[in-house]
Formats: structure tokens, C-alpha cells, sequence
């Protein structure tokens, strides 16, 4: 008598693109809207972006039902943050918040590519970059997700950020301005929808602008 | 682990009052046709209907989660009650926790209702993966019935029309889904409650000319 064999996975990949760009007073954050399993769509019109707290937004990739919980944990703490310390969390502390997260379930991971986005307490641009067990980094720009292979070597190009080696640290954030950032991320999308085939071009996109801040909205191409 | 008496496809849309939703009333053991009167949607509450492929005891389980669910949102006697939205989230949540534990309820769900106008229709698999759509479908719904509603699916069907489309897809199921039955239900809810259709059949033509005489055009041995 053999012995029953697991055949099903806890995990799946739903797919999809993630990519966020910081700038001196701005930050655009952005996610494709496609959700797939396998060769298969599942819906056209799927968000992967959640909205944190006040200045920070936070988009990921990979497996659907992990990253709602991730967003419920992180939208639940950050309640009870609210409660204790009467104010929102900022970016920068979200940012530990998340990675303590993934680490805290490090033996049965949460399947999520993360990349994290807003304004510090400065309201200059922050972006933050994560693996799926809570290694993170601030970085200048960064794309996760089926797509990031393909976006993530344009950016470098595009952007031409300072090698983070450098000694005294140069600052990563991008000198471009919030539109041609913003026409950055379009292209990306369009670039990468190309070749892969879990990444559309359409995106739902927010920027946040130290003055005022876009609420997200589903813009096209 | 792995199933053992399962249902298969359920496809639901959205029209013009709310959604309807369709599933055969199958009950297959493997490969044989175990129990031929399953009825695999069920009305939960005042504003939902569920619909489930997957194993038909995991189904049961969850009827009797959601029973206590609706139980304990009656109790309150409060005038407000648990909508589409609501219980589809429950759903997920308890998929995902099972999931999460290594022993998974083995269901495709399909939530659809209506509360205050406002029309809803999800869908949760096993391993906790839920979204919303205008349309959705479960196991083979989602390889067969799903291009024909991307295609035809629109704002504001009319009911006449909404049945039509989804029987279309039914019977392209039938067609080709080996564990698919020739008797199936129509539910629809809208705001004013849920409806389950008595049993039907699709009628079925056979007789396609190209379906004649299959290996005329590549004689040889397969």
C-alpha cells in the first residue's frame, strides 16, 4: 500500500508586474491588471495595488491569496499603530513593518513580490524593494513580478542611478519630473506586455506629490 | 489527499436585476456518474446564492459554516444583514485558513447576490485565490465557457438573454466536459430574493456533418 501523495500546492503564481519610481517630491507607483493562473486569465481587471496608510502604497505580485492576507495583516496593524501613536505610519516605518512581516512566517513564506512606495517624512520620494521572505533595500526605482526581468534592466538604463557602493551614499532618487516619470512607467508596461505573457500593458497607477496626492485610478495606455 | 464525489463547472454572469447562475447536478465518483440530482447551488442569507464544483462533502461543510454564519447575523436582530460582499469574504478567509493548515476544502465557490442595488459576483478556489468579475466560471467554465462570455457578455442583459448565454455555454460544456451531466439548474437572485430553477436538459444536436465520417480527410490508424 503506498502512501497518499500531496497532489495539490499551496502555492500559485497569479502573476503580473509591479514597478515603483521615486523622485525628489513624488513617487509613482504602478501594477498591470491582468490576473492569470497558469496559461489562464482569470480576470482583465484585478488591482494589485494597496493603499497602506496615508503616504504609503504598497503593489505586489505573485500569489493572490497571499498578498490579500499580507494587505489585511499590515492594514490591521497599522490600525492598532494608529490607535497607540495617533498618527499615520510613515513610509519609512511601514517599510520595517512589512519586512517584519515576511519574515515572521520565513518556514511557509508568503508568496508575494512586494515593492513599497510613498513619501518620508520629508515628503521627498521613497521607494522600497523586497523579496518574498522580508529582504528589502530604499532604493531609487524598482519593479517586481513576472515582468521585472524584462523592466527592471530598462530603468537601470533609463534612470541611470548612482552605484549604491559609492562612498560618501548618493542620493537614488531620479531628477526626472513626476511627468516624465510618469511616461517612463507607461512605456515600461508597454514595453514589457510585449514579451511577457502574465504582464498587460493596461496598469493602475498612483502618484503621491508632497503639495497633494492622486488618489489610484485605472489608467490606460 | 484528493476528492472523491465532485461536481464539476458552475458559470454565473451578471445582468440587467443581478446574477444568474447555472450548474449541473452531477455527482461523479472518479469516472463513474455517482448521484444524478446534486444540487450544487444554494441560497445563503437574504442576498447571496452559492454555487461549488469540487468535492460535494466539502460543499456540505460549508453550508453548514455558513448556516451558523447566518445564524449568528439573525441573533444580532439588528435589520441589517450579511451581504454577497460579505460572505464572499468569510469564504475566502476560511479557504485560505484551511489552505494555510495543509488541509484544504476542495471547492471552486461562486458567490453572486444583490444588496441595495448593488450587484456582486466572486469567486474563491481551494487555495484561497478570490476575485470579482462580471463573469465567472469554475474548473472547465473557465477554459470553455469564459471565452464565449468574454465575447458576448455585456452591460444590462435582459434575463431572457442572460439564460441564453449562459445555456450556450452549458451546452458547450456538455459537449466537451466528460464529467458534465444532461440536467442542470438555473438559479437567479436579484434584489427581490433567489430562484432555482426546477431540473432541465439542454437540447443536443449530434448529427454536424464534419463530425460524420470523422476520418475521411486522414485515413489511417488513428
Amino acid at each position: 500500500m503506498t502512501k497518499q501523495q500531496a497532489n495539490w500546492s499551496p502555492y500559485d503564481n497569479n502573476g503580473g508586474s509591479c514597478v515603483a519610481i521615486a523622485g525628489a517630491d513624488y513617487c509613482v507607483i504602478a501594477a498591470d491588471t491582468r490576473m492569470s493562473t497558469g496559461y489562464n486569465i482569470l480576470t482583465r481587471d484585478y488591482s494589485k495595488i494597496c493603499k497602506l496608510a496615508d503616504k504609503c502604497v504598497m503593489a505586489s505580485s505573485g500569489f493572490q491569496a497571499d498578498v490579500r492576507a499580507l494587505q489585511k495583516q499590515l492594514a490591521a496593524r497599522h490600525l492598532i499603530y494608529q490607535h497607540q501613536h495617533n498618527k499615520q505610519m510613515s513610509c519609512p516605518a511601514m517599510a520595517q513593518l512589512l519586512s517584519n512581516t515576511l519574515y515572521y512566517k520565513r518556514f511557509f513564506p508568503y508568496y508575494s513580490f512586494n515593492v513599497l512606495g510613498g513619501l518620508d517624512n520629508e515628503g521627498k520620494g521613497c521607494v522600497f524593494t523586497y523579496d518574498a521572505v522580508g529582504s528589502y533595500e530604499k532604493v531609487g526605482y524598482s519593479s517586481q513580478g513576472s515582468g521585472s526581468t524584462l523592466i527592471m534592466p530598462f530603468l537601470d538604463n533609463q534612470l541611470k542611478s548612482p552605484s549604491p557602493l559609492l562612498l560618501p551614499a548618493q542620493d537614488a532618487v531620479t531628477p526626472l519630473v513626476e511627468a516624465e516619470a510618469i511616461d517612463l512607467v507607461k512605456t515600461v508596461f508597454a514595453s514589457a506586455s510585449e514579451r511577457d505573457i502574465y504582464t498587460v500593458r493596461r496598469q493602475t497607477r498612483t502618484c503621491y506629490h508632497k503639495c497633494s496626492w492622486y488618489p489610484p485610478g485605472i489608467h490606460g495606455t | 489527499m484528493y476528492p472523491y464525489v465532485t461536481g464539476t463547472s458552475v458559470v454565473a454572469l451578471k445582468y440587467k436585476d443581478g446574477i444568474l447562475m447555472a450548474a449541473d447536478m452531477g455527482g461523479s465518483y472518479g469516472s463513474t456518474l455517482r448521484y444524478k440530482s446534486v444540487e450544487r447551488m444554494k441560497p445563503i442569507g437574504k442576498h447571496s446564492l452559492l454555487g461549488a464544483s469540487g468535492e460535494i462533502s466539502d460543499f456540505q461543510e460549508i453550508l453548514r459554516y455558513l448556516d451558523e454564519l447566518i445564524l449568528y447575523d439573525n441573533m444580532w436582530d439588528d435589520g441589517n444583514s450579511l451581504g454577497p460582499k460579505e460572505v464572499h469574504n468569510y469564504l475566502t478567509r476560511v479557504m485560505y485558513n484551511r489552505r494555510n493548515k495543509f488541509n484544504p476544502l476542495w471547492n471552486s465557490l461562486v458567490l453572486g447576490g444583490v444588496k441595495n442595488g448593488q450587484k456582486y459576483l466572486g469567486t474563491v478556489s481551494m487555495i484561497g485565490v478570490n476575485f470579482e468579475d462580471n463573469h465567472v466560471a469554475t474548473g472547465f467554465g473557465n477554459h470553455l465557457a469564459r471565452p464565449i462570455l468574454r465575447q458576448e457578455w455585456h452591460e444590462n442583459l435582459s434575463f431572457e438573454n442572460g439564460v441564453r448565454l449562459l445555456e450556450k455555454c452549458m451546452r458547450v460544456l456538455l459537449y466537451r466536459d466528460r464529467s458534465a451531466v444532461n440536467k442542470l439548474q438555473i438559479a437567479k437572485i436579484t434584489e427581490d430574493g433567489v430562484t432555482i430553477s426546477q431540473p432541465y436538459s439542454l437540447k443536443t444536436y449530434w448529427e454536424f456533418s464534419a463530425f460524420e465520417n470523422p476520418a475521411q480527410g486522414a485515413i489511417g490508424s488513428w
